[in-house]
């Protein structure tokens, strides 16, 4: 597989006839996870509740119910479409998808199929994390509000199903991307940023293994810069990893069907983790004549000026904008795309700049500390018993010599074992750093009579073994010598 | 039949309030009569109880300040409206036994008021029919019957038990629902009123959904006041039906009047069509002298896309109905049909034992409208066709203040008359375009026809305007003196 990373070579698949490019485009099903409520019910939406605890009477689709739309359900799309750049529908309409299954209780979903209340957009994805250049813009198609079904359950009785309608009437957005990914890990990076974005907005908690974020992946493949090929749809993948391997295995077995003198046949798949392949589930002959027309139970989706300008009003900054800010600070390009990668992440740095951190110098203690730290201790960023604000007392004594970074990485474990403030750490185990010319000249001149030899080296042009008496200095002084003074000692006695 | 059930309801209401008669002894002659025409076949639940627990908590609250609009009123419930915990069927096999646990929003309104309910009255299946002869309950059979002849008559439809509860006095106003006509025609085919009021007046909330643009409830009983005061119990703002008006209900009781100085009547030519009998367009001209001498001008209008109202009504009803009755599955409520090895066999069973033949019909022609290929062709064009009645209507009311038509092409005819599905939609053919516009519109009786049954008067507002409805309604019931009543043979 190509890396991420390899941003110039374009991804391509080698077959016995050359080369093939593959083309992507996702539909991505996010859960408006910010309100707990159904989008035409008014329900509860916890998840993992008992089976059918969260039923309203028009989940249930009883005789004479009706759906009445859930106004934050729409504030949330509305909101999400303004972070995906896109254009927002004044007037949109719901329609009805017209079904049978026993998860679906109406026999249609209420869905947005002829006028969507989002138009077009567009993501950008980096190709290459550490080059600011390298972004690609992915086209979003629309973004639509729609109900999700419940779900069947087939264990629970030897020879009948179970329904369970928790999830009925559960409101979706989904986002339709273009076609515009070419490689595994642009469909990958496009899903981590749309996430991100979701995130960022809040509309959608982006928890793809509880389900509230989940993609079907359209897989083609072409001579490159040919006619697009048919398109196959890998339903209901649900990790980014998965959507990688999707999208990897789908385009290799196309070219291996196209290479043999097959064609592909226009059909829904589905994706199977454990043996990692995708298997037909129905060919487009078998595609279901879903009858769609505008649900008369509801008016048109009329939305005014002051309604969308509360909506632009409440976005946060977003990820790009962030990572801008944060790279005009000085951080690098590598650390200010991991630093908003995740939201909590970016919230917590925002923070820790907030109780005075130097950009350059927090982002890089961030990204190797502070990380190091949470993946040792498997915690996320959230439950870290560290606040920004001590972090920033850590990083300012470092800043104005109180300690050393030797020390600071000491006092940061204390820090995460304790809670206990820096300050507190550093005062009560005595580990301010000293510049005291006195001791430390003491201390050198221990160094350099024991190790008489290494200073006969030294003078006859061993000029490494400096940092041989740095160390040990240090070393005698607990870490706690500027190492800045030692230096000017050490070759005022040396040199 | 007693005194008591020959009042109407404004009379039941002065009457209780004047200390004439107790509430309970209102219920119970009803009950009695209810109890006593079963052959009518009207009622598919009898709640006596109901009626006299509403009766009782009259009773008790008058002279005890003021009292709701309808207290110690008993009224019939059209089987399409959800009450809870007393059987709603829709007169249909597939909701057999099905008693939802919540009750409809109109249904509440009238409990509100003080109403009680008498019981559910039968219905063509679904709302779909114009004979009641669809129900799954069997028909109803009308109290009216053609001179010296004792053929069965079908009520019309699909509120037929309402129209045949109304005039057999076995209830004194009842509840219907109207998508096509559903109230008017059967209210013309008993002699009674009846009113369809402006899409969104009534909440449909609770009222099993037939075609979602189009249905609405309105109130059958036996006078233009009876009808303006059910309506104003019935109709009010309901944020659980998103279609519903968010305006407040007028005072159309209060406000009627039959004085119709400086008001014009809209005589639309394209209702005069030649195979209607002469005596229903006899009896149209004689609606108009009597608006005229109520103070009216008539005027000429031109209605041109009315020809196109009744195709174009039966590909949108039936295309919403299609998807409106796709939760009858089996799965979780009314009957299931079982020995069957999968799913999809579940639903063919279920739904070919469950529906009869005018909705399976119906649900088979909506879903070939709305399919691909076809879609565009038929429900696209419709959607197209229904917007220009619409505004053949709008331009209308530019020059008239309220439309003047017969109600129905024919009297009541016989059970079992009329088999041809499109002849029996021919019924409706004055009544649809109102409905596919969303405008008020109300059946009055104007007279007998020659084998002595009633005939209708039809009268179509603007948006928003009952009042004119009821009014011209009103002029109407004052001149044409309508007391004829059928005779008891049940």
């Amino acid at each position: 597989m190509v890396g991420m990373a390899d941003a110039g070579a374009p991804f391509r698949i080698t077959g016995e006839t050359g080369e093939w490019e593959v083309v992507v485009g996702l539909e991505v099903h996010a859960q408006i996870t910010a309100t707990a409520s159904k989008l035409f019910s008014g329900a509860a939406t916890a998840f993992g509740a008992e089976p059918n605890s969260q039923v309203s009477l028009v989940d249930a689709a009883m005789p004479g119910m009706l759906p009445v739309p859930n106004k934050e359900c729409i504030r949330q799309a509305v909101r999400t479409g303004m972070a995906l750049d896109a254009v927002i529908n004044r007037s949109s309409r719901f329609d009805r998808k017209n079904y049978f299954y026993a998860d679906l209780p109406s026999g249609y979903q209420i869905s947005q199929l002829y006028h969507p209340i989002v138009g077009p957009g567009e993501v950008e994805i980096l190709l290459d994390e550490k080059d600011e250049n390298s972004g690609k813009q992915i086209g979003i198609e629309r973004l639509h509000v729609e109900q999700d079904a419940g779900k069947l359950m087939h264990d629970q009785h030897p020879t009948m199903s179970y329904v369970d309608l928790n999830r009925s009437g559960v409101a979706l957005m989904e986002i339709v991307s273009r076609p515009d990914m070419r490689s595994p890990a642009e469909a990958g990076a496009y899903l981590r940023k749309l996430r991100a974005i979701l995130r960022y907005v809040g509309s959608c908690d982006g928890n793809m293994e509880e389900g509230s974020m989940r993609a079907d992946v359209n897989v083609s493949v072409r001579k490159p810069g040919g006619e697009l090929g048919t398109r196959t749809e890998t339903k209901n993948v649900n990790s980014v990893r998965f959507v990688m391997a999707v999208v990897e295995h789908e385009a290799k077995r196309q070219v291996e069907v196209l290479e043999g003198g097959g064609a592909i046949a226009q059909e829904t798949r589905l994706y199977d983790p454990d043996k990692n392949v995708t298997r037909s589930l129905r060919s487009k002959e078998d595609a279901h004549d879903y009858r769609y027309f505008p649900d008369p139970d509801l008016l048109p989706l009329e939305l005014d000026e002051a309604f969308l300008d509360e909506c632009r009003a409440s976005l946060p900054e977003l990820p790009d904008a962030k990572r801008k800010r944060f790279e005009g600070l000085g951080i690098t390009p590598y650390n200010a795309s991991v630093l908003t990668a995740e939201v909590e992440t970016a919230r917590w740095f925002d923070a820790l700049l907030d109780a005075g951190a130097e950009p350059k110098q927090a982002a890089n203690w961030v990204v190797a500390e502070l990380f190091g730290a949470l993946n040792r201790r498997g915690e996320s960023i959230t439950d870290t018993p560290v606040s920004p604000e001590e972090a920033a007392e850590l990083l300012k004594l470092v800043a104005d010599g109180t300690i050393s970074g030797t020390i600071a990485k000491q006092v940061f474990e204390i820090m995460l074992e304790t809670g206990e403030a820096p300050s507190k750490i550093v005062d009560e185990r005595g580990l301010k750093q000293t510049s005291d010319t006195g001791a430390i000249d003491a201390e050198i001149d221990t160094i350099l009579a024991a190790n008489a030899d290494k200073v006969a080296e030294y003078k006859a042009g061993k000029q490494a073994l400096f940092g041989f008496f740095v160390g040990q200095v240090m070393k005698a002084m607990q870490g706690k010598a500027n190492p800045g003074v030692v230096n000017d000692r050490l070759r005022a006695k040396l040199d | 039949m007693s005194e008591l059930t020959s009042k109407t309801i404004a009379e039941l209401r002065d009457g209780f309030r004047s200390g004439e008669f107790s509430a309970r002894e209102v219920a119970e002659a009803y009950n009695a009569a209810v109890a006593g025409a079963k052959l009518l076949n009207a009622y598919t639940v009898e709640t006596p109880e109901d009626a006299l627990a509403a009766a009782e908590v009259a009773d008790k609250a008058r002279g005890q300040g003021e009292l709701p609009s309808l207290a110690g009123i008993p009224l019939g419930i059209k089987d399409l409206f959800a009450t809870k915990g007393v059987a709603t069927t829709a007169g249909s096999n597939i909701l057999k036994g099905f008693r939802p646990p919540y009750e409809s929003t109109v249904t509440a309104n009238l409990r509100k008021a003080g109403a009680g309910m008498l019981g559910k009255l039968n219905m063509d299946e679904f709302a779909m029919g114009s004979s009641n002869e669809t129900s799954a309950y069997g028909p109803v059979i009308s109290p009216w019957r053609r001179k010296g002849s004792n053929v069965g008559l079908t009520p019309g439809g699909s509120s037929g038990g309402s129209a045949a509860a109304v005039s057999a006095h076995i209830a004194p106003g009842a509840t219907g629902t109207d998508t096509g006509g559903s109230i008017r025609q059967p209210a013309a085919f008993a002699g009674i009123c009846g009113i369809k009021p402006t899409y969104g007046r009534c909440s449909r909330w609770g009222i099993v959904a037939f075609a979602s643009s189009l249905d609405q409830a309105g109130p059958m009983a036996r006078s233009v006041r009876d009808c303006a005061m059910l309506l104003e119990a019935m109709a009010g703002f309901d944020p659980k039906d998103s279609t519903s008006l968010d305006l407040p209900v007028p005072k159309w009781e209060a406000n009627l009047s039959s004085d119709l100085k400086g008001k014009r009547v809209g005589i639309p030519r394209e209702y005069r069509i030649d195979s209607v009998p002469a005596e229903i367009n006899a009896l149209w001209d004689q609606g108009i002298e009597w608006l005229k001498d109520a103070g009216a001008t008539p005027v000429e209008i031109s209605l041109p896309h009315t020809k196109y109202a009744l195709p174009t009504y039966y590909i949108i009803a039936p295309a919403e109905a299609s998807s409106n009755l796709a939760r009858y599955d089996g799965v979780r409520y009314g009957l299931r049909e079982e020995g069957v090895k999968t799913l999809d066999d579940m639903y063919a069973a279920t739904r070919a034992a469950g529906f009869g033949e005018e909705v399976k019909r119906r649900v088979m022609i909506g879903t070939y409208v709305l399919s691909a290929g076809f879609y565009d062709a038929y429900f696209t064009k419709a959607q197209r066709v229904r917007a220009l009645i619409k505004q053949d209507f709008a331009k209308a009311f530019e020059s008239c203040d309220v439309i003047l038509t017969p109600t129905a092409p024919s009297a009541a005819f016989g059970i079992g008359e009329t088999t041809d599905p499109l002849a029996m939609y021919l019924n409706d053919v004055f009544a649809v375009p109102a409905s596919l516009a969303g405008l008020p519109a109300m059946s009055v009786p104007g007279g007998l026809d020659g084998q002595g049954l009633p005939l209708g008067l039809h009268l179509i507002g603007n948006e928003l305007d009952e009042q004119i409805v009821l009014n011209a309604g009103l002029a109407i019931e004052e001149r044409a003196g309508f007391t004829a009543r059928p005779e008891k043979w049940w």
